[in-house]
């Protein structure tokens, strides 16, 4: 039930003011819609009664491309430049595809560093989807700090595949390189200072009042809510969903490490709300963490690559691959035909599965809550639109 | 500060021409606007972030058009887009500048052959004063591009008449 300024507006002779409904463009270029998001904002005073999404002012044509590469590794690439925030676990999510469409089995040291990347890249993308929050917010600190730390798991991948952003590190069937020597000590020591800034970080922004007065009971998605519009990742277990992919469909070698998933308790404010789903991402790098301490600790000798054709032409058929990704569960299904290319490729992104429920969540919503809901989504642009 | 720092203790003259004086103001305090397009965005939030620091060289996120001296066109620009583009370009008050960053605005980048939704170049609907390099480039990169973009202001004359 939506409570409307005719309820709340009344004049001292107890009639009710009466206001008309207007509608607000905001976006495609808007600070903090994470992007060229376009939301059409109908309001009531300053009340949210229906929210809008427009998208498709990134879409840069994935499918087509995949269609007309010449060969199947040429698609790593534009999966990266899907999900920019989190390169490497989309790549992660293609090739597991890939490698299950060809059946292939890669080396244990391969899975051990790709996990050691996957987490690595969580962190760097929670880093970004909480920082960015905070500036949404009105602090501006945390996300200085927290970019200060980004930069150090930046170079930890700049040393191993030369590249900051976008990688092409994880091949089918392997890795582009082994990792550098000097690796395993710089990333542990990460592992070490990163502890405290995560202890600074909550003690600044996760538990300061004002943040928890912005952001506690707003956007409240209810369990059964979460699961009819299929969203999954932190959005899911924020509602208090115990599910992840890397537990109950342990695609690598998750399940040789120790970690809880985290679900939201409602510590502050409700279960399900802006506060919690915030609270998850923190909480989930302290698990990733956790699982980069384990594999570095244990990581076994061997080769990186696996011996593959350059041209990898498989057997008719199809393949879904898919990883829990820091927005949530990342797919990819693909139909392969007697060639070289792949018939085509469709990618099931996180993103745009949780945007479509940010018309139920914000209605009733104040104006400025909905910022608060558009930041705790954690939507990437170039994965929505794709 | 750093360049007139103890330099002028007796006396506070100094001379130089009109056009010199307001080309320094002018660079020095290059406004950008705050509108991220795809992944380079993300590079340019870097360079604003706490390693790069791109505020020492006076260039402070505005999030409207109207207060804006330059804009930075970080990513990929598509058909759907460019019309707003080119918006917020005619909002931005004179004299105003366009940076280029990346490989999909500079010419539409690894989108250049199949992507038909994608526009091959920014400067097809605004034009542009320097072109960054790279995919994405890094914040490096930004910064340099930035400084060229200030020789070019420097050697600017807002007073002269342009010649024609």
């Amino acid at each position: 039930m939506i409570k409307t300024t005719l309820d709340i507006a009344r004049t001292s002779t107890g009639k009710s003011l009466r206001t008309e409904e207007m509608v607000v463009n905001m976006g495609p270029q808007h600070p903090s819609t994470h992007g060229v998001l376009r939301l059409e904002v109908v309001l009531d005073g300053e009340i949210v009664v229906d929210v809008i999404p427009h998208i498709g002012y990134l879409h840069r044509c994935f499918e087509k491309h995949c269609e007309h590469m010449t060969s199947y590794q040429q698609v790593i690439p534009y999966v990266d430049r899907m999900d920019y925030v989190a390169a490497m676990t989309n790549e992660m999510a293609y090739v597991v595809a890939a490698e299950k469409l060809l059946k292939i089995e890669v080396p244990e040291r391969v899975h051990y560093i790709r996990i050691i990347m996957a987490e690595l890249q969580r962190i760097a993308s929670h880093l970004i989807a909480i920082g960015t929050f905070g500036i949404d917010m009105g602090a501006f600190t945390p996300f200085l700090y927290y970019f200060r730390d980004r930069e150090k798991i930046l170079d930890l991948f700049e040393m191993t595949c030369g590249a900051r952003l976008l990688y092409n590190y994880m091949w089918i069937g392997g890795l582009s390189h082994d990792l550098p020597p000097q690796f395993v000590e710089k990333a542990k020591q990460f592992c070490v200072d990163f502890k405290k800034t995560m202890k600074e970080v909550n003690d600044l922004l996760n538990y300061n009042e004002i943040f928890i007065k912005r952001t506690a009971n707003v956007g409240v998605l209810p369990k059964d809510l979460a699961i009819n519009y299929a969203c999954s990742g932190p959005m899911l277990r924020a509602s208090g969903v115990d599910f992840d992919l890397r537990r109950d469909d342990p695609y690598t070698l998750y399940n040789k490490f120790e970690w809880n998933v985290i679900v939201g308790k409602g510590e502050v404010g409700v279960v399900g709300d802006v506060w919690n789903r915030n609270m998850v991402r923190q909480n989930e790098m302290w698990e990733s963490v956790r699982i980069i301490e384990q594999a570095l600790a244990t990581l076994p000798e061997g080769d990186v690559k696996k011996a593959i054709p350059k041209r990898i032409r498989p057997t008719p058929g199809d393949a879904y691959g898919r990883v829990e990704g820091p927005r949530g569960e990342l797919g990819f299904y693909i139909v392969a035909e007697d060639s070289v290319t792949p018939f085509r490729i469709k990618a099931r992104a996180p993103a745009f599965v949780n945007l479509s429920v940010i018309n139920e969540i914000s209605k009733g919503a104040m104006l400025a809550d909905l910022v608060a809901i558009i930041g705790s989504i954690d939507i990437v642009l170039g994965e929505v639109d794709r | 500060m750093g360049l007139l720092d103890q330099k002028f203790e007796s006396s506070n003259v100094i001379v130089t021409s009109f056009d010199k004086l307001l080309n320094w103001a002018r660079l020095s305090s290059l406004w950008q606007m705050q509108f991220g397009l795809a992944c380079c965005a993300i590079e340019m939030m870097a360079a604003s972030a706490s390693n790069f620091d791109m505020m020492r060289f006076g260039v402070i996120p505005r999030a409207t058009p109207r207060q804006c001296d330059v804009m930075i066109v970080s990513g990929t620009v598509t058909l759907k887009m460019a019309s707003r583009i080119k918006r917020l370009y005619d909002q931005m008050s004179e004299p105003r500048y366009v940076i280029s960053m990346g490989s999909c605005s500079n010419c539409g980048g690894p989108y250049w052959e199949h992507g038909y939704h994608v526009l091959k170049g920014v400067d097809r609907v605004i034009p542009v004063d320097v072109y960054v390099p790279g995919c994405p480039p890094r914040p490096e990169a930004l910064i340099e591009g930035l400084i060229k973009l200030q020789e070019k202001i420097r050697n600017e004359s807002l007073v002269k008449k342009k010649a024609v």
